[in-house]
C-alpha cells in the first residue's frame, strides 16, 4: 500500500493541537502558537493540493483508498475519496489557514485554545469528506459538534450561550436518527462499507424510512426550512473564524452527505421524496430571501443568504441530472468562498466600529476605499453575477431545475432576483449613501492580514469564475456515475 | 470438594476480614495499616481472580448453587478493581473529615465479597445471602460521616427502603420455589413446564427488588438522597460497583431460568428501561448539586444498560456488560474531579461551584470536558462507543420504539451535560482549588480520562474479552 496521504491529511491538524496543547505556558507565547498553526495548515493544504494533482480524473472509483480493520467483524476504518470529496477536502484545507490568519483580529483571549479547537475541528472535516464507512463517516460528522460548541460558546458574542446549546442540540437531535438508519442498515446489508453498499443496493421496502432517518439529519445541518433557525444564532454569536467555517464548511457536509448518501444509496426513495425536497428548497430560496431583506444585522442577513444558497444546493442535487448536481457542487464551493470573505469582511468593520447594525455604517466607501472593492467583489459574486464563481453553480442549477421541473425553476429564478436584491440592497446602505455617523472617519483600511485574507478569497472566486474547466474535469466522471448507478437502480425496480 | 481453588479469591477476602477486624480490635492507631492491608488484599484477590478462574469456561460448585463461568469472572474483577480504586481514592478524603477507621477499609471489602457471591451465584438462596451481605456493608458506609445529619439521613433512608426491596424480593424468592420446587436456577429452568402464571409473580416480584438495587424507574427514589448524604466517596463506590453485581444477577436471573418466559418479562425491562432512559434525563436538567446530578444521570444510565438487557439476545448482554464498563469507567474519572474540588479542607459539591473552572484549572477542565460529553454520549468517546453497542444489539432485534426513545433521550441528557460544560468553560471564574491531590487521584483521573479519550483506537479488545460471555 501506497503512502496513507488521506489519514495524514486527517492526522496532521490533530498533531498540530496536540503540540500546541503541550507547549502552553503561563504567559502564553501567542504568536508561536500562531504561527505554529499556521504552519501545520499550510503543510495540510499543499498534501491536499497534491492530492489533486495526482488524482486521476479519468475514473470515478475512489482513490487513495485506505482499509484498516477497526472493530473486528464490524467495521473498518476506511477512507477514500473520488472526484466529488476532493474538491471539499481542498476547500477545508484551503479555508482554515485563512481562518487562522484572521484570529489576530478578533479573538483576544486564550487563543491557543482557539487554535487548538481549529485545528481539531478541520480534522474532523476532513474525516466527514474522505470517510467511506458509514460508521466512521458519523463519528466524524458528530464529533465536529464538540469544538464547533466551543468556539461559539467561549469566544462567542452576547448570547453565545443559547446559540451554542441550539447549535448542538439541533444537531444531535437530527443525527441520532441517522444512527438508527445507520445501525439498521448494517443489519438489513451486513455492512457499513460505502463502496460495498453501492454495489449491494438497499431493498426498496426499507428505503423510505432510511432516507427520512438521513434526511432529518442532513436538513438540520445544510440547514433547510423549517430547521434553519439555529443557523442566524450561531452565525451571528460565533467569532468570525468561526462563522467562516461553520458557512464555508459545516453547511457542506449536509449537501455532500445529500449526494453521496441519499442519492447514492437511497435512489428510490430519493425519486419518491423529490417533491418534498423541491418545496422545502424553493420554501428556503424565497422565503429566506424576504427574512434576508428585512435584517438590520450585516451577519444575520448573510446568514440568511446561507440558507436561501444552500435552498439552491439541494434543488439542484435533487433535480437529478448532470447539470443540476454539478451546480451543486460548484455552488457550494462558491459558497463556501463567497460566504466566508462575506463574514470576514463584516469582521472587518466590526473590530472597528464594533457594530454588526447596518444602520450605523454607510457612506464609508470614500474612507475606506480598498475594503469597499473587495467587499462589492463578494457581493457580486453573492448575488451570482456572470463572471464570479457564484454565477457558475446558480445557473447550472436552473438549468438542471427548467429540465427536471418547469414551475420549481421558475420560482427559484425569482429567488435570484430576491438575492440580487437583498444583497445590493446591503451594499449600499454599508458602503454607500451619506456619511452619517462620524466615528466612521477614523476607520482605517484593511490591514495586511485582512488585506492577504480577501485577496486570496477573490481570487479564486474570479478565476473559476472565468474559468471553471478543472473544477468540470474533477467531478464530471464521478457525478456522471452517480446519476447512471440511479437511473441503473430505478429502471431495475 | 476438588474445585476449591475456584472460589479461593472470595475465601481469601473473608479470612482476611477477619483477620483484619481483630487486627483492628486489638491494635491502637492501626486505621493506616488495616488500610494498607486491605488494598493488598483486593489485589492479591484480583491475582487469584485471575489465576484460578479466567480459563474457565463453566464450572458449577456446590451442587450447582456457584457456578464460575466468564461472565462471573469478568464482573469479579471489575468490581474488585472498582473496589480497589475506591478504597484508594478514599484515603485523603476520609482524613479530611476525621474518619479515617479501620471500618471503612474492612466494610468495603465485606461489600466486595458479597457481590462476588452475587456474581457467581445459580441458587436463590445464595444470592440472597450475597445480597444482604453487600447490603448490610452499605448501609453502614452510607451513614460513614454519622457526625453530618445528611449522611445519617441517608444511611437510614437506604436502610428502610432496601430492606423493603429485599422483602419484596424475598417473597418472590419464596414463591418461585414454591411453584417449581427449587431455588436452583437450572432446575428452576428445567421445570419450567405448566405453572407459568403463578412463576410470572414471583419474577415480579424479584425484578422490582432488583429494581430498587439498580435505582431503576419507578424504583429510584432512594437514590438522590442516598447519593447526595453519603460521603462522597461512599457515592462513588455506590455508582460503580453495586450496580455491576446487581446487573449480573439481573442478567443471570432473567437469562438461566426464565428464558423461556421472556414474553412475560420483557415487556417489564423495556418499561423499566424506557422510564429510567427519560425521566432521567429530565430529572437531571433542574439539579443544583452534583452527586444529586450524577444520581439521575446514573438512573438514565441504568436505563440504556436494561436497553440491553431487554433484548433477549447474547449481543445485547454483551452490550449491556459493556456498557456498564465503560460507565464504571467514566463515573471514576467524573469522581475524581469532583474530589479535586477541595479548598482550605473543604470539598465543593454544587454545580455553580465550577463557574469558570477552566481558567484557573485548564487539566482539570479539560478531563471533565471529555468525561461529560462522553457521558452524553458524543463520538469519538468511549461513551458514544457503549451506547451504539448497545443500539446495535436493539435495532437487531428490531425493537425499533425502544432505539429511537433511546437515542432521543439521549439528546435532553446532553443538555444537562452541556449545562455543566457551560458553567465551567463559558461563565466567570471564582477562587482557585487546591492544586496538590493525592497520587491516588491522580493516577485515577488521567488513568480514566485517557481510557475514555482514546478508547475508539482500539475498541476491539474489550469486546473480544466480553464476546466470550454466552449466557443462552
Amino acid at each position: 500500500m501506497n503512502f496513507p496521504i488521506l489519514s495524514s491529511l486527517i492526522l496532521l491538524p490533530i498533531i498540530g493541537a496536540l503540540f500546541l496543547f503541550f507547549t502552553r505556558n503561563k504567559d502564553g507565547n501567542n504568536l508561536t502558537a500562531k504561527y505554529v498553526a499556521l504552519f501545520t495548515t499550510i503543510v495540510n493544504f499543499l498534501i491536499s493540493i497534491y492530492l489533486w494533482i495526482s488524482f486521476d480524473q479519468t475514473t470515478s472509483s475512489f482513490q487513495f483508498v485506505e482499509e484498516r480493520i477497526w472493530i473486528k467483524d464490524f467495521i473498518n476504518y476506511k477512507v477514500g475519496v473520488d472526484g466529488i470529496s476532493i474538491l471539499f477536502i481542498l476547500l477545508t484545507t484551503f479555508i482554515t489557514p485563512l481562518c487562522i490568519v484572521s484570529v489576530n483580529n478578533t479573538v483576544k483571549n486564550r487563543l491557543r485554545d482557539f487554535l487548538i479547537a481549529i485545528l481539531i475541528m478541520e480534522s474532523f472535516m476532513i474525516g466527514v469528506f474522505c470517510a467511506l464507512d458509514l460508521v466512521v463517516f458519523y463519528l466524524f460528522f458528530e464529533a465536529g459538534l464538540i469544538p464547533m460548541f466551543l468556539i461559539i460558546g467561549i469566544w462567542g458574542g452576547p448570547k453565545r450561550v443559547y446559540s451554542a446549546f441550539k447549535f448542538f442540540l439541533y444537531t444531535l437531535l437530527g443525527s441520532v436518527l441517522m444512527l438508527v438508519a445507520i445501525i439498521s442498515i448494517y443489519w438489513i446489508s451486513g455492512t457499513t462499507d460505502v463502496i460495498a453498499l453501492y454495489e449491494l443496493g438497499i431493498d426498496a421496502k426499507y428505503q423510505n424510512l432510511l432516507w427520512l432517518a438521513f434526511f432529518s439529519s442532513f436538513a438540520v445541518k445544510t440547514p433547510m426550512w423549517p430547521v434553519h433557525t439555529w443557523l442566524p444564532d450561531a452565525h451571528v454569536e460565533a467569532p468570525t473564524a468561526g462563522s467562516v467555517l461553520l458557512a464555508a464548511i459545516l453547511l457542506k457536509m449536509a449537501g455532500y452527505g445529500f449526494i453521496r448518501f441519499s442519492l447514492g444509496l437511497f435512489p428510490v426513495a430519493s425519486e419518491v421524496f423529490t417533491p418534498l425536497v423541491y418545496t422545502l428548497s424553493v420554501i428556503a430560496i424565497i422565503f429566506t430571501s424576504f427574512i434576508a431583506l428585512m435584517q438590520e444585522d450585516m451577519k444575520k442577513l448573510i446568514a440568511y443568504s446561507s440558507v436561501a444558497h444552500m435552498g439552491f444546493v439541494t434543488l439542484g442535487i435533487f433535480t437529478l441530472q448532470q447539470q443540476g448536481i454539478e451546480g451543486s457542487i460548484l455552488q457550494m464551493l462558491s459558497h463556501g468562498l463567497v460566504s466566508a470573505a462575506l463574514f470576514l469582511c463584516v469582521g472587518v468593520v466590526y473590530d472597528r466600529m464594533h457594530s454588526r447594525l447596518i444602520k450605523s455604517y454607510g457612506g464609508i466607501v470614500t474612507i475606506i476605499p480598498k475594503y469597499s472593492i473587495l467587499f462589492m467583489l463578494f457581493t457580486l459574486a453573492a448575488l451570482g453575477l456572470p463572471g464570479t464563481f457564484g454565477f457558475v453553480g446558480e445557473f447550472l442549477i436552473l438549468m438542471g431545475a427548467f429540465k427536471d421541473n418547469f414551475l420549481v425553476a421558475v420560482i427559484a429564478s425569482f429567488g435570484v432576483i430576491l438575492g440580487a436584491a437583498y444583497m445590493l440592497w446591503l451594499y449600499k446602505r454599508v458602503v454607500f449613501g451619506k456619511l452619517v455617523n462620524e466615528d466612521l472617519k477614523q476607520m482605517v483600511d484593511l490591514n495586511r492580514s485582512e488585506y492577504l485574507i480577501l485577496t486570496c478569497l477573490a481570487v479564486p472566486t474570479l478565476f473559476f469564475g472565468f474559468y471553471p474547466e478543472p473544477l468540470f474535469n474533477t467531478i464530471e466522471v464521478s457525478v456522471s456515475d452517480l446519476i447512471n448507478l440511479h437511473n441503473l437502480n430505478i429502471a431495475s425496480k | 470438594m476438588n474445585n476449591l481453588n475456584l472460589i479461593l479469591p472470595e475465601i481469601f477476602i473473608s479470612l482476611s476480614v477477619m483477620f483484619l477486624l481483630i487486627l483492628g480490635v486489638f491494635k491502637k492507631n492501626s486505621s493506616q495499616l488495616t488500610f494498607n492491608l486491605s488494598l493488598v488484599t483486593i489485589l492479591v484477590a484480583i491475582i487469584l481472580t485471575v489465576n484460578e478462574t479466567f480459563s474457565v469456561n463453566r464450572i458449577m460448585l456446590f451442587n450447582d448453587s456457584v457456578v464460575i463461568d466468564r461472565m462471573a469472572t469478568l464482573m469479579k474483577i471489575i468490581t474488585l478493581i472498582g473496589g480497589f480504586l475506591v478504597l484508594g481514592i478514599s484515603s485523603n478524603y476520609l482524613k479530611t473529615f476525621k474518619i479515617f477507621k479501620i471500618e471503612y477499609p474492612i466494610l468495603i471489602l465485606s461489600s466486595v465479597l458479597g457481590m462476588m457471591i452475587m456474581i457467581s451465584s445459580n441458587d436463590l438462596m445464595v444470592f440472597y445471602m450475597g445480597l444482604e451481605l453487600q447490603s448490610l456493608a452499605l448501609y453502614v458506609l452510607a451513614t460513614f460521616n454519622r457526625d453530618q445529619s445528611k449522611s445519617s439521613e441517608a444511611g437510614l433512608k437506604y436502610f428502610v427502603l432496601s430492606a423493603l426491596s429485599s422483602g419484596l424480593l424475598l417473597y418472590g424468592c419464596s414463591l418461585i420455589y414454591g411453584f417449581s420446587g427449587s431455588t436452583n436456577f437450572d432446575v428452576i429452568a428445567n421445570q419450567l413446564t405448566s405453572n407459568e402464571y403463578a412463576l410470572t409473580f414471583g419474577i415480579v416480584f424479584i425484578l422490582v427488588g432488583l429494581a430498587f438495587k439498580i435505582s431503576a424507574v419507578p424504583f429510584h427514589m432512594w437514590a438522590p438522597d442516598v447519593y447526595e448524604g453519603s460521603p462522597t466517596t461512599v457515592t462513588l463506590f455506590f455508582t460503580m460497583v453495586p450496580k455491576i453485581a446487581a446487573l449480573t444477577v439481573f442478567i443471570r436471573f432473567l437469562y438461566v431460568p426464565f428464558l423461556n418466559l421472556i414474553d412475560q418479562w420483557q415487556m417489564i425491562i423495556v418499561f423499566l428501561s424506557i422510564a429510567s432512559m427519560i425521566f432521567g434525563a429530565i430529572a437531571a436538567i433542574g439539579q443544583t448539586n452534583i452527586k444529586r446530578l450524577v444520581a439521575y444521570s446514573s438512573i438514565g444510565h441504568i436505563g440504556y444498560t436494561l436497553a440491553g438487557l431487554a433484548t433477549g439476545s447474547n449481543d445485547g448482554i454483551q452490550s449491556s456488560i459493556i456498557y456498564i464498563s465503560i460507565y464504571v469507567v467514566m463515573n471514576l474519572a467524573l469522581f475524581s474531579c469532583l474530589l479535586m474540588l477541595k479548598r482550605n479542607d473543604q470539598y465543593y459539591e454544587d454545580i455553580d461551584d465550577l463557574s469558570g473552572l477552566s481558567k484557573n484549572h485548564p487539566l482539570l477542565s479539560l478531563s471533565l470536558l471529555i468525561i461529560l460529553f462522553s457521558l452524553a454520549g458524543i463520538p469519538p468517546l468511549a461513551g458514544f462507543f457503549a451506547k451504539f453497542y448497545v443500539f446495535k444489539a436493539v435495532i437487531e432485534q428490531s425493537m425499533y420504539f425502544l432505539a429511537i426513545v433511546g437515542l432521543l433521550s439521549t439528546v435532553i441528557a446532553a443538555f444537562y451535560y452541556l449545562r455543566i460544560i457551560k458553567i465551567i468553560y463559558f461563565d466567570k471564574e471564582k477562587e482557585k482549588y487546591d492544586s496538590d491531590h493525592g497520587l491516588w487521584l491522580k493516577f485515577s483521573l488521567t488513568f480514566s480520562t485517557i481510557l475514555i479519550l482514546l478508547y475508539f483506537i482500539f475498541p476491539s479488545q474489550l469486546i473480544e474479552v466480553v464476546s466470550r460471555i454466552s449466557i443462552i
